[in-house]
């Protein structure tokens, strides 16, 4: 399955969806744990076996029964582990740990259900654009097929029961993925963060928890989980916070093309330059660069480049991708030239 | 209050606890680092806003080691061990650490302490008066939002009747 999968982007990325310019990916989280069961930290080898037995059959159904697969991590290589990862499939947090542990991915990779991750069930639903009325609804959905068969943990106060309090009540988690280069160049990004902060929201790079922002692609997600229904989340972003964000997004980007227009074009065509020459270039490097096509072909200024190209670029060009499809280890230095022979011929006019 | 730690006598003393030992009011000043390996203070917690959250309830707690000899029955995980590595040990932790977790679930979710949210179809045919709990609860979330506070305070009253009955 894995061979197959590192030849395309999946369907989050497909770079198509509503407010595709500015929204890349939406995604909804729901952390669940089994009653009757002690949360990961305080389980034992035989549990977490048990657990992952029993599950295993639901969220395999729950994510597109046959047409799905279940990953056992412990089965699969580091390698294809940190494959997983680049696609937002399983978190690093279930990646580098230990123990029985594993992922039931549909065939689109919009949906992936990871057992004993921090929390016994980890539902997370996957869409391009922003489509987090969808998301919900098939996400909702895919929850109440999974209570039917399993008994959560559940405490009329308190909601559903998470390993971590932070998490407890709705136990949700909305992200969205935001490519926000306008507000980055008009130096204006920071104050749009600060807000984000004040009304609770989490601002982080690309791969969540811990990562520094990369190329101008962001992820918003929501900290509060109890004392708001999973709707009133879900609109806060739908309905405020994303528009807001993507009205300055838009603005900066006028004022970038009507009163910044040769430096606009400048960065936009050095980095198709540099893409179409480099011979060795590190990940973070083609982040910034993809960034600026990108901007560049939703602004008009660029046209003989497709989103669909930059985007299967921006995840080919991952380590673990770029070595899966080599089918071979590489140092990085190894990788930064791999890397930079991929993206020249990709964007090379009839080198494709 | 400017004094050195009690422990290493070098470092500012940032931590100030009260312990009632016996009846008798003990007072205990430590810099970050001792109340750390007293176990007062996590160290390095899991998750970062946790950690931030459990330190500013540490510090506003005088009766603190009494949260610390909390244990649940279930899974035998201690309070301390909580704090330490951030992450509960079964669903009963809930319940057995109550008092220590309200407030820290208090800050963690903007005030919030009760779930209105959805309910596991199993659940899903509550009494009447749960019905209106749950109605209630999010018409203070509203009027608290909107700054309607002599409304917020009307209906905080009746949660609490409803609460009681």
């Amino acid at each position: 399955m894995l061979d197959e999968m590192v030849r395309h982007a999946g369907e989050w990325l497909r770079g198509s969806g509503p407010m595709n310019e500015i929204v890349i990916s939406s995604r909804v989280r729901l952390a669940r744990n089994v009653a009757g069961y002690p949360f990961l930290s305080r389980t034992s080898e035989n549990q977490r076996s048990e657990l992952m037995e029993m599950l295993r059959p639901h969220v395999v159904s729950a994510a597109g029964g046959a047409a799905g697969a279940f990953l056992d991590m412990n089965a699969i290589s580091d390698l294809d582990q940190q494959v997983l990862v680049e696609r937002h499939l399983v978190s690093r947090n279930l990646a580098e740990g230990k123990g029985s542990r594993g992922v039931a991915i549909s065939k689109t990779e919009n949906v992936s259900v990871m057992v004993n991750e921090e929390d016994h069930l980890r539902i997370q639903v996957l869409r391009s654009g922003l489509q987090l009325d969808e998301i919900w609804r098939d996400i909702n959905a895919l929850d109440d097929k999974l209570e039917s068969k399993i008994e959560y943990a559940f405490h009329p106060r308190y909601g559903y029961l998470t390993a971590c309090p932070t998490n407890v009540g709705t136990g949700i988690r909305v992200s969205v993925m935001l490519h926000l280069p306008g507000l980055k160049l008009t130096g204006e990004i920071e104050r749009v963060f600060r807000a984000a902060r004040d009304m609770r929201l989490a601002v982080r790079g690309l791969f969540g928890e811990g990562t520094e922002a990369a190329g101008d692609f962001f992820q918003v997600s929501n900290q509060v989980t109890l004392g708001r229904t999973e709707e009133d989340t879900i609109n806060d972003f739908r309905l405020s916070v994303i528009p807001k964000i993507i009205e300055y997004e838009q603005k900066a980007r006028r004022t970038l093309v009507s009163e910044r227009t040769i430096s606009l074009d400048d960065r936009v065509w050095r980095s198709l330059g540099t893409l179409r020459h480099a011979r060795t270039i590190s990940s973070e490097e083609v982040m910034l660069h993809l960034s600026h096509l990108r901007l560049g072909v939703h602004l008009g200024r660029l046209k003989d480049v497709t989103i669909q190209t930059i985007n299967d670029l921006f995840l080919m060009s991952q380590p673990a991708h770029l070595q899966k499809v080599q089918g071979a280890r590489l140092t990085g230095e190894q990788r930064s030239i791999a890397r930079a022979e991929l993206i020249r011929r990709r964007l090379t006019p009839g080198m494709n | 209050m400017n004094m050195n730690c009690q422990v290493c006598k070098k470092q500012q003393a940032t931590v100030h606890l009260t312990d009632i030992v016996q009846g008798e009011k003990q007072e205990r000043h430590l810099c970050e680092s001792c109340a750390q390996e007293e176990g007062v203070l996590p160290k390095a917690p899991a998750h970062v806003q946790l950690g931030e959250l459990i330190t500013g309830l540490v510090m506003n707690k005088t009766a603190i080691q009494q949260l610390a000899d909390l244990s649940c029955p279930h899974c035998k995980l201690t309070f301390v061990e909580f704090r330490n590595q951030g992450q509960l040990g079964c669903p009963h932790d809930y319940d057995a650490f109550e008092k220590a977790l309200v407030p820290l679930i208090e800050r963690a979710h903007e005030g919030a302490s009760h779930h209105i949210g959805k309910v596991p179809n199993r659940l899903n045919a509550p009494r009447a008066a749960d019905d209106d709990l749950v109605r209630l609860r999010r018409e203070l979330t509203r009027a608290v939002d909107s700054e309607q506070y002599e409304e917020a305070a009307r209906i905080r009253d009746r949660i609490r009747r409803l609460e009681e009955s």
